[in-house]
């Protein structure tokens, strides 16, 4: 007799799979990725390349190690990977790529059971990796070696170059609009620029020019936080297809603009919203990172939640810590925030609200 | 007006075009049948004949075993060729009447006029052996029993058939839709309720036109047009979607003066009581791409799988999966030998094709199940407790609230088993508590 498969129900699926969310969200890089590639040229396509291939060879070798499922073309070492690279500026030694790649899939993922099991995003725990074992590495950026260099970045450093002394004009002329902004603050703290100079440099920044320049990507920055715009058409793929929903994105850019628009000038509501969020990596962080499936809460309340309190980290790293940019800080710090968002905001199954008058 | 719905849920394509145009076709009787003493929920009949007795199609041959239980009887006139243990889609085996049908059709049915009393309904009902014939089989006496504290107000019919490829209903609706009306009232007569509804998903826009004529000169009946959206027709989302009403956790519909009712059970009421015919046979569709030619039939229970298969021109070369029921609740069998029974509303066919084969992927946790359950739980979580045998702590976490409709399954990436965990879960809390009420 012919033998029937057998199995609990549901007898018919949807067409998902890990597989397709992951490459999905690959392909939803794509036009960013390509946009670094064309505006810093080899640099980037190599850096992006070496951190993909170290991220699947990782992946491969720690779940050998770790006897996990080897899960090589699912996209989802291709994707720490490529995020990873996309978080860090061009040219970075191609061996520093290597180490975070494996440290990211090694200890940002494998030891803790391999996908699904990390409580961190692996390509920020590379990052925030290299950002502290090679910290000048992360943060020297050079100028894009296509297209025409932007006013901004030029014009903000001109600015500062014209009255600050002249050992530090080599980082700050190269510096990324943020990094400018954070620097013009700090000289200013420090007494070296005064307050009509520090006007100019935030002006200068906040500019209709400069603000089209940061949304359209014609700023210098890491691989994947320099076109806002594509970011975004990135992001709006991922919530089409249903991968992602809007509350962690929405949330996340809002919060980081009104604190900005805030706290974030010279005094209260003297900030720039649209300065805050196109410049950085908000938007990079927004759509790709904090909304990771795996570290990121399950309910919409607590996603939001989250996305709030990570909106508040960036603007307060940004504006009073070490760093000029804190979003990889702030989703890796509220990814351990997690489980306990989780646990606050399951909602009452149906049947248990109060009854609706019959 | 916006379409009637309740809350999350998933939209998995109907297939319904398989078998949708097929008219419902009366198939003869086949030589032996095989009627389970057991074929609804509750305790099994007792079987009231013996080898050798002689039956007509409506005697009686299993006796309601409890309260929640009730009559079966036989679809044929014939000889009673044995009393056997036979396998059932639940994959035990059940005490099984086998009957060879002497092609007679005599008839021994009850006495349609001896029951219109308002006080005879129910027990009527009982007498006819009528089951909820949505697939969850609950006896239909029983649900029309409430307690004198829960007044019942409204009566819904349930015409959702939101299942993929089924299309019993949906044909039995168009070509009948006069004994669904008058089924409905029957039921509304039994428990004094002064609204019946009649819910319609938008995917059947016909049938809903056909009742909207019937019922324009009445206010005591309306139709309702649902959204095409699984599981519409689950009771607590069905009772949401047309009235707002929640029922309670852990409650009935009853507990919100409701009692759902399928449009195949109400039919089979006003055949009761208009020619007092038993509940023996009922409309099957037999669908899916692993049978040559889908259609809808009429079978008697305890026709095979194998008969009733054969009647869609049997299956194809490369048909891989028996499914009684639809494909979201149904249950897979591997034995024709299985017999049609009252909650069998589809026997689907799925070719090697459509069969997941593939392992279950890891939770990525990616919230699809939590987006989609119709219940408002999490069912990630279920598998997670259930590796663990921590079944106290998915008690917690409100497994018994699970009304098993596969909507996580379905919408999951990595196709993770929630409710193989979830039934499993079930029934080790039920026995669990049925030990605690024992001490």
């Amino acid at each position: 007799m012919k033998k029937f498969y057998m199995s609990t129900s549901p007898h018919v699926f949807s067409r998902d799979s890990v597989k397709k969310v992951m490459w999905n969200v690959n392909l939803a890089l794509l036009p960013a990725a390509v946009w670094a590639i064309l505006r810093f040229g080899m640099d980037a396509f190599i850096s992006m390349l070496v951190a993909i291939t170290a991220a699947v060879l990782a992946e491969w070798l720690f779940a050998k190690l770790f006897k996990q499922k080897i899960r090589l073309w699912d996209g989802s070492a291709f994707l720490t990977g490529l995020l990873m690279s996309m978080t860090l500026p061009p040219g970075m030694p191609i061996i520093f790529l290597i180490v975070g790649a494996f440290f990211a899939i090694g200890f940002g993922k494998a030891v803790f059971g391999g996908l699904g099991y990390n409580p961190f995003n692996p390509a920020l725990i590379g990052r925030a990796f290299l950002a502290a074992s090679w910290p000048v590495a992360v943060i020297t950026w050079k100028e894009p070696t296509v297209g025409a260099l932007s006013s901004i970045s030029a014009e903000a450093a001109g600015t500062l170059a014209s009255t600050i002394p002249v050992e530090a004009v080599d980082t700050i002329t190269s510096a990324t609009p943020l990094g400018a902004l954070g620097q013009a603050f700090s000289l200013n703290t420090q007494g070296v620029i005064d307050g009509a100079q520090l006007d100019a440099v935030t002006g200068a920044l906040s500019s209709k020019e400069s603000i089209l320049d940061l949304f359209l990507g014609n700023i210098g920055g890491s691989l994947g936080e320099i076109s806002a715009l594509l970011l975004l058409l990135g992001g709006l793929y991922l919530l089409w297809k249903k991968i992602i929903t809007w509350h962690i994105p929405v949330v996340y850019i809002l919060t980081v603009g009104l604190l900005s628009w805030v706290f974030g000038g010279k005094g209260l509501m003297d900030g720039s919203f649209l300065f805050s969020i196109f410049a950085g990596g908000v938007f990079l962080g927004a759509f790709f990172m904090a909304t990771d499936l795996v570290t990121s809460p399950m309910y919409s309340n607590g996603k939001m939640i989250y996305a709030f309190l990570a909106g508040v980290l960036v603007v307060m790293i940004r504006r009073y810590g070490g760093y000029p940019e804190g979003v990889c800080y702030s989703i890796l710090i509220m990814n351990a925030f997690v489980p306990i968002i989780d646990r606050f905001t399951k909602p009452k199954p149906f049947g248990y609200v109060k009854e609706v008058s019959k | 007006m916006g379409l009637l719905t309740f809350k999350k849920g998933i939209h998995p394509p109907d297939m319904k075009f398989l078998a949708k145009e097929k008219k419902i076709r009366r198939i003869e009787a086949p030589k032996e049948l095989y009627v389970p003493m057991s074929q609804h929920i509750g305790a099994p009949a007792k079987c009231v004949v013996n080898k050798g007795d002689e039956v007509k199609a409506g005697s009686l041959i299993g006796e309601k075993g409890g309260f929640v239980s009730t009559n079966i009887h036989s679809p044929v006139s014939g000889v009673v060729k044995a009393v056997i243990d036979h396998p059932t889609v639940f994959g035990t085996k059940v005490q099984t009447v086998v009957i060879e049908n002497d092609g007679k059709n005599e008839k021994a049915y009850l006495d349609p006029a001896k029951q219109s009393a308002v006080e005879t309904i129910v027990p009527g009902i009982l007498a006819g052996g009528i089951v909820g014939m949505g697939g969850a089989t609950f006896p239909t006496h029983v649900k029309l029993s409430p307690p004198a504290d829960k007044p019942i107000d409204t009566i819904i019919i349930n015409g959702a058939e939101c299942e993929p490829y089924l299309t019993s209903d949906y044909r039995l609706m168009l070509e009948t839709p006069e004994k669904v009306v008058a089924g409905l009232e029957i039921f509304m007569k039994a428990v004094s309720a002064k609204k019946g509804y009649i819910g319609i998903e938008a995917n059947k826009k016909d049938v809903h036109g056909i009742f909207s004529k019937l019922l324009k000169d009445r206010d005591d009946m309306e139709v309702s047009l649902l959204q095409t959206k699984y599981p519409q027709g689950a009771e607590k989302q069905l009772i949401y979607a047309i009235l707002k009403r929640v029922v309670p956790a852990g409650g009935l519909p009853m507990d919100v003066g409701v009692v759902v009712q399928n449009s195949g059970t109400a039919a089979a009421v006003d055949e009761l009581f208009s020619e007092g015919k038993p509940l023996f046979e009922r409309v099957v569709t037999v669908t899916g791409n692993g049978v040559k030619e889908p259609g809808n039939f009429i079978f008697p229970v305890g026709a095979t799988l194998e008969f009733a298969i054969e009647q869609a021109g049997g299956l194809t070369d490369d048909a891989a999966k028996v499914i009684m029921g639809g494909p979201m609740m149904g249950f897979s069998v591997d034995n024709l030998k299985i017999a049609v029974n009252k909650g069998t509303s589809g026997i689907l066919v799925l070719t090697e094709n459509e069969v997941m084969k593939e392992d279950y992927d890891v939770c990525i946790r990616c919230g699809k199940c939590i987006d989609v359950c119709p219940m408002y739980l999490s069912p990630y979580k279920y598998i997670e407790l259930g590796e663990q045998k921590l079944y106290t702590e998915a008690e917690r976490w409100n497994v018994m609230d699970c009304i098993e409709c596969g909507s996580c399954v379905y919408t999951c990436p990595s196709k993770r088993p929630m409710i193989q965990f979830i039934k499993a879960e079930k029934a080790k809390i039920t026995e669990q508590r049925r030990k605690e009420a024992a001490k």
